[in-house]
């Protein structure tokens, strides 16, 4: 008697299908708009790591670990993505890896302007901030019904989802850190003339870039573990092997998938975290960064004085 | 001296409609009755003139608007009403474009935690203001190397500030306010957060670079022995408001109500006067060319000075050889020479060990001309008065 389902049910679910079935058909160019840029770029990457024979892809990933993180970690993902090439599951890392680099590459073309935006306007942060809200407290598995809904399925959809979960701690990081900088350093900016684009360029970006990428650390790992949640809506790579292996009964198959899952995980974490709290101590100009990254020298400081050790430890050398 | 910055009946309100607050405090309201009704005075009518080329020191406890007064010249701080003149330019009517043309080249400034940027090196952040400006970077390399060098930091100049100790850092500051030459420099409780000693070597360090610069500095501190050791003037700040206003001699001896008398109170005034405060006329005996006496003022008691048509001293008579001094066709030979001569300017701590010896004391101006002498007893009554009256 006091069922639910006796009652008078709702049609809600009717209701969205409706809904969104007329979205699909008539907001169709609007979707495809949004899941060409995705669908090149994701395109591009996979080809390019499918293409690229395997040994010198793990020299590659090696290196830049060891260019943006330490030997260590660049020794440890050597080792990893061998391992995931032995277990036999390297095509299906590379499509997780692509999906994951498209994803984070859009998630910083996206989240860094609109991070900054924030930082600028507090009307933008009173509009974003109840959004990104809602967005990290929807659990990551919601998301797939409205993307599939209006995507459809596929890889392209999945990079869709990954990037929609992936990218709001980088636009949170992103402003605060921008608010952060210390407001004398910002007064001094001002007080010498810079322009408001001289003022982000020069000390606004420099200054949060430790939290930024304190950000892009979070953002790697929600583009990670969503990855491999988007196999549900039929996105290839490791997710689909644990969700295969598991359809099939076959634990030993959804086990290597998910060894593989961690490895990568790990490797990811470790590079974006070295990155980070590297910036945090030494914070070297945001271009630098970069260019430190494709030059083959270190330029760390091999020649940094004994004050320069001192300063670091919190004790300042005596006035000359 | 011509004026470089003017400020006129300046005010700063924080709330929501500052315009009405201004109206309001014009009208007679106190601050307090304006508190009430959510407005926090900043600043209530302040105005000053600085002369080119002086330290013109504001001193206040926090909350006093002082810093307030400072951000509003270069307008970090929009001032609600009141004119900011920088030779003869209102900054408070300057567009974006104008203003930042006037941080870049006329005012420049220096902050109290520093404000440098961590992730470059010294030379870059003492050419921060000339990068801004758009120079080539050898140009801006150049003149900050140049800048490094007068503050003494030539040798650091490719290390982090993170390496370099507070003291060195605000050279780092200084160095990067005077890379613009910019001929007015608000120091913003520049030398606060230093140690006592290294704030000592500062504070003689700006002295040293002002005689040579000779910038119109605009100088916020909460320290009146440092008001008093930096200041050409010095305006004291309270409520918002400027207090009181004069040289530091001024203020000592003169506080214009408790809340001033309670900065002087623990000064030594032996550091705070001069010569010239203590000194007395000197009523010389002029001799000209020939030895001959021109002139002869003098009626009183103690040595007699006697000095060249120029007022160049050349030495002076004891009371005994007065007498004969009419009688003699050589006045220059009766001449002592064994005196001390001290600038006007000379505090009296440093005047006073002159004193402890028989020697007459001799006061001379800049140009080496005799203004006034002083008696040992002359000084240690103004000693004792003065000291007794402050405590």
């Amino acid at each position: 008697m006091f069922d639910p389902d006796n009652l008078y049910v709702l049609p809600l679910a009717e209701w969205i299908q409706v809904a969104v079935r007329w979205m699909a058909v008539n907001l169709r160019p609007l979707f495809t708009t949004i899941k060409w840029p995705v669908e090149s770029l994701l395109g591009f990457i996979q080809d390019t790591f499918h293409a690229v024979p395997y040994p010198i892809l793990i020299l590659l990933f090696s290196l830049f670990a060891w260019r943006a993180a330490t030997g260590r970690i660049a020794l440890f993902t050597a080792l990893s993505l061998a391992f995931i090439a032995i277990i036999g599951v390297w095509y299906e890392a590379m499509t997780t890896l692509a999906l994951i680099a498209t994803s984070i590459i859009l998630c910083v073309l996206i989240g860094i302007p609109t991070g900054i935006l924030c930082a600028r306007s507090d009307k933008a942060w009173s509009v974003i901030r109840p959004i990104l809200d809602i967005m990290q407290t929807t659990p990551s598995f919601v998301y797939l019904v409205p993307v599939v809904m209006l995507f459809g399925v596929g890889t392209v959809p999945g990079a869709v989802a990954v990037i929609v979960v992936a990218i709001p701690p980088l636009i949170r990081f992103t402003n605060l850190g921008i608010r952060m900088v210390d407001r004398e350093i910002v007064e001094a900016g001002i007080a010498f003339g810079a322009t408001p684009r001289q003022l982000l360029l020069e000390v606004q970006l420099p200054l949060a870039l430790p939290t930024i990428l304190g950000g892009l650390n979070q953002t790697v790992l929600m583009a990670m573990v969503m990855s491999v949640i988007v196999a549900m809506i039929g996105a290839e790579g490791l997710g689909l092997v644990v969700l295969q292996g598991l359809g099939r009964l076959d634990v030993g198959r959804a086990a290597v998938g998910g060894i593989a899952i961690v490895l990568l995980a790990i490797v990811l974490d470790r590079i974006t975290q070295a990155m980070a709290n590297e910036q945090g101590v030494q914070r070297p100009s945001f271009l630098s960064n970069f260019v430190r990254l494709l030059r083959l020298r270190r330029t760390d400081d091999e020649e940094a004085p004994i004050a320069a050790r001192a300063a670091r430890r919190g004790t300042a050398v005596d006035d000359a | 001296m011509t004026e470089r910055v003017r400020i006129e009946n300046l005010y700063k309100i924080f709330g929501d409609s500052p315009q009405e607050a201004v109206r309001l405090l014009r009208s007679g309201k106190t601050k307090d009755e304006l508190l009430a009704s959510r407005y926090v005075v900043g600043l209530n009518d302040v105005s000053i003139s600085v002369p080119a080329g002086s330290i013109f020191m504001v001193m206040g406890l926090s909350g006093s608007g002082k810093s307030t007064l400072a951000r509003c010249i270069n307008r970090l701080i929009e001032p609600d009403a009141g004119r900011i003149l920088i030779d003869g330019e209102d900054v408070t009517r300057a567009d974006a474009a104008r203003l930042r043309e006037i941080r870049r080249s006329r005012v420049s400034m220096v902050f109290q935690h520093f404000a440098l940027l961590p992730h470059r090196t010294v030379a870059e952040n003492a050419e921060f203001g000339l990068k801004m400006r758009g120079l080539p970077a050898r140009e801006r390399r150049e003149k900050a190397r140049r800048i490094l060098e007068v503050v003494g930091l030539a040798a650091w100049e490719n290390h982090r500030p993170a390496e370099l100790s507070g003291g060195m850092r605000q050279r780092v500051g200084l160095a990067r306010a005077l890379a613009t030459e910019a001929d007015v420099l608000i120091m913003d409780e520049a030398f606060s957060a230093l140690d006592p000693l290294i704030r000592n070597e500062m504070q003689d360090e700006l002295l040293r670079l002002q005689q040579v610069l000779k910038k119109t500095i605009l100088f916020i501190t909460h320290d009146f022995q440092e008001a008093i050791r930096l200041g050409t003037r010095i305006a004291i700040m309270a409520d918002g408001a400027v207090v009181q206003e004069g040289t530091a001699q001024e203020i000592v001896l003169s506080p214009n109500n408790d809340y001033v008398a309670a900065f002087t109170r623990h000064i030594d005034r032996t550091r705070v006067f001069d010569a010239a405060s203590v000194m007395s006329p000197a009523e010389p005996i002029v001799l000209s060319g020939d030895g001959t006496v021109v002139e002869q003022r003098r009626g009183g008691l103690g040595p007699a000075y006697a000095t060249d048509p120029e007022g160049r001293i050349l030495g002076y008579y004891a009371p005994e050889d007065l007498d004969s001094l009419s009688e003699t066709r050589e006045p220059k030979a009766l001449l002592r020479k064994d005196f001390s001569a001290v600038r006007s300017d000379a505090k009296l701590f440093e005047v006073a060990p002159l004193c402890r010896s028989q020697r007459p004391v001799a006061v001379v101006d800049e140009n080496g001309r005799l203004c006034g002498r002083i008696e040992a007893d002359s000084v240690l009554a103004w000693i004792g008065n003065n000291q007794t009256r402050a405590s």
